[in-house]
């Protein structure tokens, strides 16, 4: 077996044995001869495998003997990296730096004014600002400030740095590549300034169309801006709107007038009344004296009402009340073109 | 600005622990796929190295026009795979006039291509093709024996590459404990040439031989095939050194309601739960009884009493 081992090279880890001086003394020609002398030669290496196998210690189980393997000697590559340490948080450091040690706290807490066990922490807890019926007063009270509406706030307050501070935390530790595997940084749009909150997220067509507008909003449209690497030409290049040709011709010369014409000709035509919807306006009219008649009947209400819906330059000039019907007779103004047609 | 994104629940949340970077690894899962043609034969070995590797492969059976692994840029979507999957070997077959038959073996390190062996599969016998006793066919994911042999496999690089990663590829979980009585596989290698491998699949049998050794005895199952080594790509020694760390210590378990003292010694703790009086079993309520046998049960008790009376009326 010495001599086995020797010859072979083993690594019982993986079952694995090489012969580094097998050597065909003359390379068999058939197929099947060369298989049959793989396998014999196989045979023998995995003898010697077992050699060393079987005779490690084992305990005996109930499906068969087992044995305890060496770990493989052929070095193999990580799937991934090794995982790495966290770095300590802002925290963790200050409180080495200061020498604060934690000591453990109970999970629950007697709480005074129940007069029961309650939870320190969650749902229930002692000293929930919901069971807090009177806060006494102070000297350094402001006069005026709801103490309750306070305690939220400050609240609210406390629980935003801790997220601020957690986040800067897991920055530093993604930094160095040891973010928890269950976390993950993503990245969100710039909240834009004067605003309070950052936009959820921007659609990709919508980053297109502003980028489209900041690269055209120069006075030549953008046309002699560089353009970055990657960039696309804007969506909408040059003009939105279009117009016909005014001047007369053949083709689309032609066009314009006769866009006209057809509209011309439907106003004058003999049956041009039958254009008018009579239902319509006939509601549109008993609405608007309805309505009128609503103005009259709260007169003093609805002025002020109207006074601020109108627009100030009118009510400089004139009464709130005449105004009013002024804008009734607007209306009716209206109304009766509505007729004419 | 940056958001922390966490998984909603905790089954996500398992997942994602699962693939997290660890101290002991997980068993290296493999992904088949081949590229915009193939041929009957490569599909065959795909098909049979997963069967091979079943539990631990992942096979997509679409075309992948964007995978070229030994061009730059052609392993961008490869990576991606590897990364969606979680798999860290993967087989690419292609079939070109250039280069027919073609088997790219391939592993990843961080998601990332490790290194590349490129090889044309010649001569290939399937597992339907030989005739064996059934009763010895391999069973799924046994620990295989690996035989190399031939000089090749040290002193050619491409071999001894090719070596490397066809024991990372087929060696199965690595084990601290291990049934003898499970082993049924043994995978042989020979270098025929200074490029081309003899590469066979044989079931294992453990014959009586009077000591505590058993004789072995193989028997091919199949499938066995010739791999010609083409091109090949070996990790720069950076990328290298960086995958081959590993840490001698094992990861220490917590110890959980053991304390020490200096006058008792080691003390544990125990926890009993309460001992739920009014809860208790009784013998009318069991609960392996079903409903209706239950009901049926009590109503027959009450029948018996019944009767009972009534003979004792009619006496």
């Amino acid at each position: 077996m010495e001599t086995e081992t020797q010859k072979y090279q083993i690594d019982v880890g993986n079952l694995m044995a090489y012969d580094p001086y097998h050597s065909f003394s003359s390379l068999p020609q058939d197929r099947e001869q060369l298989v049959k002398e793989c396998l014999q030669k196989g045979t023998e290496l995995v003898q010697a495998i077992a050699d060393v196998l079987f005779n490690l210690p084992s305990t005996e189980d109930r499906d068969g003997p087992i044995v305890q393997l060496p770990p493989p000697t052929t070095r193999l590559p990580r799937e991934k990296h090794l995982p790495k340490p966290k770095p300590p948080t802002k925290w963790e450091l200050f409180a080495k730096q200061k020498g604060i040690k934690n000591h453990k706290k109970d999970k629950i807490v007697f709480d005074e004014q129940t007069g029961t066990w309650k939870r320190r922490h969650g749902y229930d807890r002692v000293d929930d600002d919901k069971d807090v019926p009177i806060i006494e007063a102070k000297m350094t009270d402001e006069p005026g400030e709801d103490p309750f509406a306070k305690r939220q706030v400050e609240k609210k307050e406390r629980v935003e740095k801790q997220e601020k501070n957690r986040l800067q935390n897991l920055k530093k530790a993604a930094k160095v590549g040891a973010l928890p595997s269950h976390i993950q940084l993503a990245a969100t749009a710039l909240p834009i300034t004067g605003t309070q909150s950052a936009p959820k997220k921007v659609s990709k067509d919508e980053l297109e169309n502003v980028a489209g507008m900041a690269a055209t909003a120069t006075a030549s449209g953008g046309k002699f801006d560089k353009k970055l690497p990657g960039e696309k030409s804007a969506k909408h290049p040059g003009k939105y709107r279009k117009f016909l040709p005014v001047a007369e011709g053949s083709g689309m010369g032609s066009q314009e007038q006769q866009q006209t014409q057809k509209v011309l000709n439907k106003l004058f035509a003999k049956h041009s009344h039958e254009i008018l919807d009579v239902d319509k306006a006939v509601t549109m009219f008993n609405v608007k004296k309805e309505k009128k008649k609503k103005d009259w009947q709260g007169k003093g209400k609805s002025s002020s009402m109207s006074d601020k819906l109108k627009p100030k330059k009118k009510s400089n000039f004139k009464a709130p009340n005449k105004g009013s019907s002024k804008k009734g007779a607007s209306k009716k103004g209206s109304s009766k073109k509505v007729k004419t047609k | 600005m940056l958001t922390v994104k966490t998984p909603k629940t905790k089954k996500a949340k398992r997942a994602l622990d699962k693939r997290a970077p660890k101290l002991v690894e997980n068993l290296k899962k493999t992904l088949l796929l081949h590229g915009t043609k193939t041929s009957n034969v490569l599909n065959a070995v795909l098909t049979e190295i997963y069967h091979l590797k079943k539990g631990s492969a992942i096979k997509y059976s679409r075309k992948n026009e964007s995978v070229r692994p030994f061009e730059s840029g052609g392993e961008t979507s490869l990576e991606f795979f590897s990364l969606k999957t979680d798999c860290s070997l993967f087989v690419f077959g292609s079939h070109s006039k250039k280069r027919p038959n073609n088997l790219v073996i391939g592993r990843t390190y961080d998601h990332h291509i490790y290194d590349l062996v490129e090889v044309g599969v010649e001569n290939f016998k399937t597992m339907e093709s030989f005739s064996y006793d059934k009763k010895l066919a391999p069973l799924v994911g046994t620990k295989p024996f690996f035989a190399f042999m031939g000089e090749g496999f040290e002193n050619v690089e491409e071999l001894k590459h090719l070596k490397e990663v066809l024991l990372d590829l087929f060696r199965g979980e690595v084990v601290e404990n291990l049934n003898i009585a499970g082993l049924d596989r043994v995978y042989v290698c020979t270098a025929v040439s200074s490029n081309r491998v003899f590469f066979t699949h044989c079931a294992l049998r453990l014959k009586r031989s009077g000591i505590v050794v058993p004789r072995m005895e193989l028997v091919e199952v199949g499938p066995s095939m010739d791999f010609v080594v083409r091109r090949h790509r070996l990790p720069n020694d950076s990328l290298k050194k960086e995958a081959m760390k590993t840490t001698t210590g094992k990861p220490k378990k917590k110890e959980k309601n053991v304390s020490r003292d200096v006058i008792q010694g080691k003390i544990g703790k125990i926890y009993i739960p309460d001992q739920q009086v009014g809860g208790m079993a009784l013998s009318n309520d069991a609960k392996g009884l079903k409903r209706e046998r239950r009901e049926a049960k009590l109503k027959n008790g009450v029948n018996e009493h019944k009767s009972k009376k009534q003979k004792a009326d009619t006496e």
